[in-house]
């Protein structure tokens, strides 16, 4: 993502080209759910599926969750399978992608700074980041919807309703 | 009488301060885009422990009207529906809006949907003491053949796929079963890991895939907020109630069918869109819906708010929520250390019944303030998406954060997001998923209890005529897509389409 996405509030231009079919996402999917039923499974097994002296084991019921699972996701993936429709329906374009993850990318980074700074400081840089990227907005405009919102936050969280939010070395400087 | 006694708790003006602080930030959140009734109510939860339970879930139930009666706003004005159950409102009520007649619209949208919830509660008014007396005679393998036929039911008239449907319910159950097994003591699916242990919370599913996956979902559209303004005077207020008694079977209908489809775990959603095709086929004017009839609007309002009300009935009495929104508030009656069911209406009176109460109340005061208020809710829509996404997902992180105060839920949030927008795209539906999740540690304990009465024979699911015909009933359930299927190859026609895709 090193081109500056476009502005969101504008419907994006679609060019129609396909990145993944629905056809290979459903696909991919009900195999990734048959692979967690088998690891249910696996797991419910081996801390035993069945009964003991004193009734049920812990895996009695988890293992046959995981058995249903993947009797029914592998019904999903065999029909895709077996389903060759000429017309693969989209189901992303590049277009709509690149939005998604110009939200996504940043937001993971988000709560990766929450780690280091603190909520607080992190909501304040991701929203002005959000704001000046996505909404090309000036930054007498960001800098008070950037700076209020974690203010009013910590003000109902912190002081309101005395719920600790994470916080990080500013807040700590500043006696919090 | 009860439900005096409920009205006497309501007496406490804190309490009505927060019905009031309820329906505006219900309203607020039925609004914008990416927090509904399920997660809006996950993320305030947290701010009411140091509450009593009973002004909590007062305000956390008017959280849920109001979450109700907003969805109609950015419907009628924006054609955004705001929440799933709304976007039948769009049909009728967005055209209104292009004709200038928003404030008869919402007007319309608001009071069908106070007609609604107000039949569903007068509905559990009297409906909801009787089942509980009835469940408190229920032992194990009654409760257990409840919760299969609730799931059952999400299978049978659920629209998507049954394997879909399955699979994403054998999902939230699988979550539900990591971490701690009580019972044994023993340590399932944790892998060795610490961060496993606590098991997945189900209030960090609902807010990373209703919040965040909502929010991937809307980026993805591109949003173009192009709104069309509302004024809502008195007198435009009272010209659309002379009209609307005209409306009184379609109303009733709309009702009827959303306290069917909220009980059994249907959903508002559906409910909805029945309605309007309901009225569509039946109503005079059917030729005319979608170019702005008012019968439109009120159809499916009047269902999905009967059905969000009624959702709560089976929640109280069985303790089986029959939304993703009642299994958040049922969430929070466990960790108020209330344990929803039968026993509620005998332990708790004052607590049930000041909730009870709290509806009827809710209701009236959630119709004041959507009629008041909306100008003020639609220039808030009327902000930019750059600017309210991030809002939005700041308000998810710090709400999946204060569940548990755990960093790590924070994370575990984004991957469900991921997984609710990957989930939306492909039509698995996403309430059995949280049902399951909600209620896999109850099922999986009756289950067990059912079993070591019988020492492992499934037979005990027949055991008494109670409990037989309710597992019957589910079994049906759970195979109506190839009954239904064989019913229509018997008589020669096309069969009811049972889509794998």
């Amino acid at each position: 993502m090193s081109q500056p996405n476009r502005n969101p509030n504008r419907n994006p231009d679609r060019n129609g080209e396909s990145v993944v079919s629905v056809r290979t996402m459903e696909i991919v999917t009900a195999a990734l759910f048959a692979i967690v039923a088998a690891v249910v499974m696996y797991d419910s097994s081996r801390v035993g599926a069945g009964w003991a002296s004193d009734g049920p084991e812990a895996g009695y019921f988890p293992f046959y969750v995981g058995l249903i699972m993947f009797v029914s996701s592998g019904v999903i993936l065999v029909t895709n399978l077996i389903n060759r429709t000429p017309k693969a329906a989209t189901f992303v374009e590049r277009g709509q992608l690149k939005l998604v993850v110009s939200v996504l990318v940043p937001a993971i980074v988000f709560v990766a700074l929450i780690w280091v700074l603190g909520i607080y400081l992190a909501a304040a840089i991701f929203i002005a980041f959000f704001m000046s990227w996505l909404g090309r907005y000036p930054v007498l405009k960001i800098l008070p919807i950037a700076i209020l919102i974690p203010l009013a936050l910590f003000v109902m969280f912190e002081i309101w309703f005395l719920v600790p939010l994470p916080k990080g070395p500013v807040e700590a400087f500043l006696g919090y | 009488m009860n439900l005096m006694h409920g009205f006497g708790v309501l007496a406490d003006p804190m309490n009505i301060v927060y019905m009031f602080v309820g329906i505006t930030l219900g309203v607020l959140i039925g609004v914008l885009p990416g927090l509904g009734g399920a997660n809006g109510v996950a993320i305030l939860l947290p701010l009411t422990f140091s509450m009593s339970p009973t002004s909590a879930i007062i305000m956390l139930s008017c959280i849920y009207w109001g979450a109700l009666f907003g969805g109609a706003i950015t419907s009628v004005l924006f054609n955004i529906p705001g929440e799933p159950w709304s976007v039948a409102t769009t049909f009728d009520g967005h055209p209104m809006a292009q004709q200038g007649r928003a404030g008869e619209a919402l007007t319309a949208a608001f009071t069908s949907s106070f007609f609604g919830a107000f039949l569903a509660v007068i509905l559990i008014t009297f409906l909801a003491p009787v089942i509980a007396g009835f469940a408190l005679r229920f032992g194990p393998a009654e409760f257990f053949a409840v919760q299969l036929l609730t799931f059952c039911s999400f299978v049978g008239m659920g629209k998507e796929s049954p394997f879909k449907v399955l699979t994403a319910m054998m999902l939230g159950f699988a979550l539900a079963a990591v971490g701690l097994d009580t019972v044994t003591g023993q340590l399932r699916m944790t892998f060795g890991t610490v961060e496993l242990l606590r098991g997945f919370d189900f209030l960090i599913a609902v807010i990373g895939l209703f919040g965040i996956g909502e929010i991937l979902l809307t980026m993805e559209e591109g949003l173009a907020f192009k709104g069309k303004s509302a004024r809502i005077n008195p007198a435009v207020v009272l010209q659309t109630w002379k009209q609307l008694p005209k409306y009184w079977v379609t109303a009733l209908r709309g009702s009827i069918v959303g306290c069917w489809m909220g009980i059994t775990p249907g959903g508002a959603t559906p409910a909805s869109f029945m309605s309007y095709g309901l009225a569509k086929r039946f109503s005079r004017n059917g030729a005319k819906f979608g170019t702005g009839e008012i019968e439109g609007v009120v159809a499916p309002e009047t269902a999905a708010h009967a059905a969000g009300t009624s959702a709560l009935l089976p929640m109280l009495t069985l303790g089986i929520p029959g939304s993703p929104t009642a299994a958040v508030l049922l969430g929070g009656l466990l960790i108020w250390g209330l344990q929803p069911g039968p026993l509620l209406f005998v332990e708790q009176k004052e607590f049930v019944w000041g909730l009870i109460a709290s509806m009827y109340l809710g209701n009236v005061v959630g119709l004041i303030v959507v009629l008041t208020t909306v100008p003020l809710f639609a220039s808030i829509l009327r902000i930019p998406f750059s600017i309210i996404a991030p809002i939005i997902i700041v308000i998810c992180a710090v709400g999946a954060y204060t569940v548990h105060n755990a960093f790590m839920d924070i994370a575990v949030m984004l991957v469900f997001g991921v997984l609710g927008y990957v989930f939306k795209k492909l039509s698995y539906p996403l309430a059995p998923l949280v049902l399951a999740l909600v209620l896999g540690d109850m099922a999986e304990s009756s289950f067990r209890q059912a079993m070591l009465l019988s020492q492992g024979d499934l037979a005990i699911f027949w055991s008494n005529p109670l409990v037989g015909s309710i597992v019957t009933l589910a079994l049906a359930m759970l195979f109506w897509p190839v009954i239904s299927l064989a019913i229509g190859r018997l008589r020669g026609s096309p069969a009811a389409p049972v889509s794998v895709k």
